[in-house]
């Protein structure tokens, strides 16, 4: 049953990511690439990581997405300004960035062992990631460093957002 | 109570019920909008009709200009914001949680107040961060 | 069988309850508004006008429908549906009986504010696809109205789980029909989520997007029909959402201190009417605001929600968290 389900959002997650990448209109690329997150978090669902599931639409779709959909209306950019886009450089650059990320994903998983060779799929269970006090243990107790870190991240995105736009308003 | 309600707790099929509805919003709206499609009367248009509605004015230039940055700022410090609030969900339920996941208030309380120092630190990192951002006058709105 | 039921329940809870109270609510804000201002309000189809939604729908219905020369055509006819697609699914986790739930998540209240950050879609793409000054104006301002007020919304929920220990909501009303109404030791925190649900809603004294002495209608200023009705219709699909949730979170969901309701079904339902009557209590406090209070300027507005709310909510929370350390523990 979870099977049917998972080739559902795959194939939903396949066409989505990809049309999200060929529209020519900013605004259907961008409400495509939300669609892919929806059936992303619906993929976690079915691992059974519900919190994931939960912020995956929370923050992509709900947040960064937006700020997506902010860029291209207030920028609005005209067809002939898509013209810079063009050529196959930036088409390679993006396949070897994709590829890049793949790789990174897979030596990740087999490093961390969650590879499971025999049936060519990634062990995940509710113990792993799963429920949110699952999750909230290890981040709060064992990985408090990387996560007081991420704060002093989140400080230097919020100064670096506000000097460049302030150049901007003086 | 429902009978699955009382299945198995957390399994992906509990979320079955949101698909599904998920699924007839979709068609709910499709259909309504259908429904206008079909039953609406048929207008003929000219070239007033047409054009966006100004109250009466003719439009001068196109709708779509350039805004001002500052939208794009709120945008900005509300994904870096939220991200905060994302990391207070679970260590939230994991501070008031109790037993048998969360934290045992009476035999660690030194698990307690390790938790709580860690969230003020968290916290008063990203307070410096907002304090900062209204002492630049970043969202003062009237200054523009 | 249990597919069945689900879809029957989801059936009923989308396209028969949660429309029909958003007409009745209509009729009730038209009806209550004319009482305040002294006018009678519809009162001409059916008894004390009750049947002015159904004639309302009707006439959306049959109503031209006009897809505007200038406007982006697929985005302008999708936007309406992406408005309301988001108001019906944020329902889903609402509690609203006793084991009564379209679904029972461990995530709970945490669905609610994801499917509900997805909203800022339908008014943005809208305002956008509308390629009107009006509409554009309207869109950009609701979107960057709701994320503003997402955070102190999303923040005001904090304390609940810091109390409760638990995203369920079931769960969370549990504990309050277990031990006291949340409303009464985190008052402070409910009048922040309340002022956040207005602003999420954009209801009055928030309702700058769509502020007529400025922006005419705002981001539906293009629109007319069924289309126009589907905005209309979601935004009141989220009046009653942000009302069950109050309820749920703060006002002790179906319970009621010192009632015990009987086992089956007979208790359910009894539940479930509680949980409404309260529900509706809020809504009225919704109908009560808007005809009471006068608008806020859009620079108050932002400014109440980034340098009010926000460190407000965060100061609650360290409070909220070190009340519950110093207790022991509140389950």
């Amino acid at each position: 049953m979870i099977g049917i389900f998972f080739w559902l959002f795959a194939a939903l997650l396949t066409v989505s990511g990809l049309l999200a990448i060929t529209r020519r209109n900013a605004v259907s690329a961008a409400l495509w690439a939300a669609v892919s997150f929806i059936a992303i978090a619906g993929i976690f669902v079915l691992l059974q990581a519900y919190f994931l599931a939960v912020v995956e639409v929370l923050v992509y779709a709900g947040a960064i997405m937006v700020l997506f959909l902010f860029v291209i209306m207030l920028l609005n950019l005209r067809e002939e300004d898509l013209q810079v886009l063009e050529g196959p450089r930036l088409h390679i650059l993006g396949v070897l960035l994709a590829a890049g990320f793949l790789g990174g994903l897979v030596w990740t998983c087999r490093r961390a062992g969650l590879y499971d060779a025999k049936n060519g799929a990634i062990k995940m269970t509710a113990e792993s990631v799963g429920e949110t006090k699952s999750l909230a243990a290890p981040l709060f107790m064992e990985y408090v460093l990387p996560f007081e870190i991420a704060s002093f991240l989140l400080l230097a995105a919020i100064v670096g957002a506000v000097l460049i736009t302030k150049k901007r308003l003086t | 109570m429902l009978p699955f309600l009382l299945a198995e707790a957390n399994q992906p099929r509990d979320w079955l019920p949101v698909l599904v509805l998920l699924l007839l919003a979709v068609g709910l709206a499709a259909v309504q909008l259908l429904i206008s499609w079909l039953l609406g009367k048929r207008g003929e248009t000219n070239e007033f009709k047409d054009s966006p509605y100004e109250c009466g004015i003719e439009p001068v230039g196109d709708a779509h200009t350039r805004f001002s940055v500052k939208f794009y700022l709120v945008a900005v410090l509300f994904i870096l914001f939220d991200i905060e609030v994302v990391f207070l969900y679970p260590w939230a339920v994991h501070f008031g949680g109790g037993e048998p996941d969360g934290v045992i208030f009476q035999e660690r309380p030194d698990l307690l107040g390790f938790l709580f120092f860690e969230m003020l630190v968290f916290l008063a990192v990203l307070f410096l961060g907002w304090y900062w951002v209204v002492k630049k006058k970043a969202l003062d709105w009237e200054r523009v | 069988m249990k597919l069945l039921w689900t879809v029957v329940e989801v059936s009923v809870v989308a396209t028969v309850v949660l429309p029909t109270t958003a007409a009745l609510l209509v009729w009730a804000e038209r009806r209550v508004s004319a009482f305040m201002q002294d006018r009678l309000g519809p009162n001409r189809v059916g008894p004390a006008g009750l049947l002015q939604p159904i004639a309302d729908l009707l006439k959306f219905m049959f109503k031209e429908d006009v897809v505007p020369g200038h406007v982006n055509k697929v985005m302008y006819v999708l936007a309406p549906a992406l408005s309301l697609v988001p108001a019906l699914v944020a329902f889903a986790v609402v509690p609203y009986a006793r084991g009564m739930a379209i679904a029972d998540l461990n995530v709970g209240i945490l669905l609610v504010f994801a499917v509900s950050s997805m909203a800022v879609y339908g008014v943005t793409i809208g305002g956008w696809a509308s390629n009107s000054k009006y509409s554009l104006l309207g869109g950009v301002r609701a979107s960057a109205q709701m994320i503003s007020y997402e955070l102190a919304l999303g923040l005001s929920v904090v304390p609940v789980l810091l109390v409760v220990g638990d995203l369920n909501m079931q769960a969370i009303v549990q504990w309050q029909a277990d031990h006291v109404w949340l409303v009464v030791p985190l008052f402070p925190v409910w009048v922040i989520f309340l002022v956040s649900s207005y602003a999420e809603t954009n209801r009055l004294p928030f309702d700058c997007p769509e502020a007529e002495t400025e922006l005419v209608a705002g981001y539906h200023t293009e629109y007319s029909s069924m289309k126009f009705a589907l905005f209309f219709l979601a935004e009141y699909i989220h009046m009653i959402t942000a009302s069950a949730l109050s309820v749920a979170l703060f006002f002790g969901g179906w319970s009621l201190p010192g009632v015990t309701f009987p086992d089956g079904s007979m208790g359910t339902l009894l539940s479930g009417l509680v949980f409404a009557g309260k529900t509706g209590a809020f809504l009225f406090l919704f109908i009560w605001v808007r005809w009471t209070l006068p608008r806020f300027r859009y620079d108050q507005l932002m400014d109440l929600g980034w340098k009010r709310l926000l460190p407000a909510s965060l100061v609650l929370i360290l409070a909220t968290a070190g009340g519950v350390a110093l207790l022991g523990g509140t389950n």
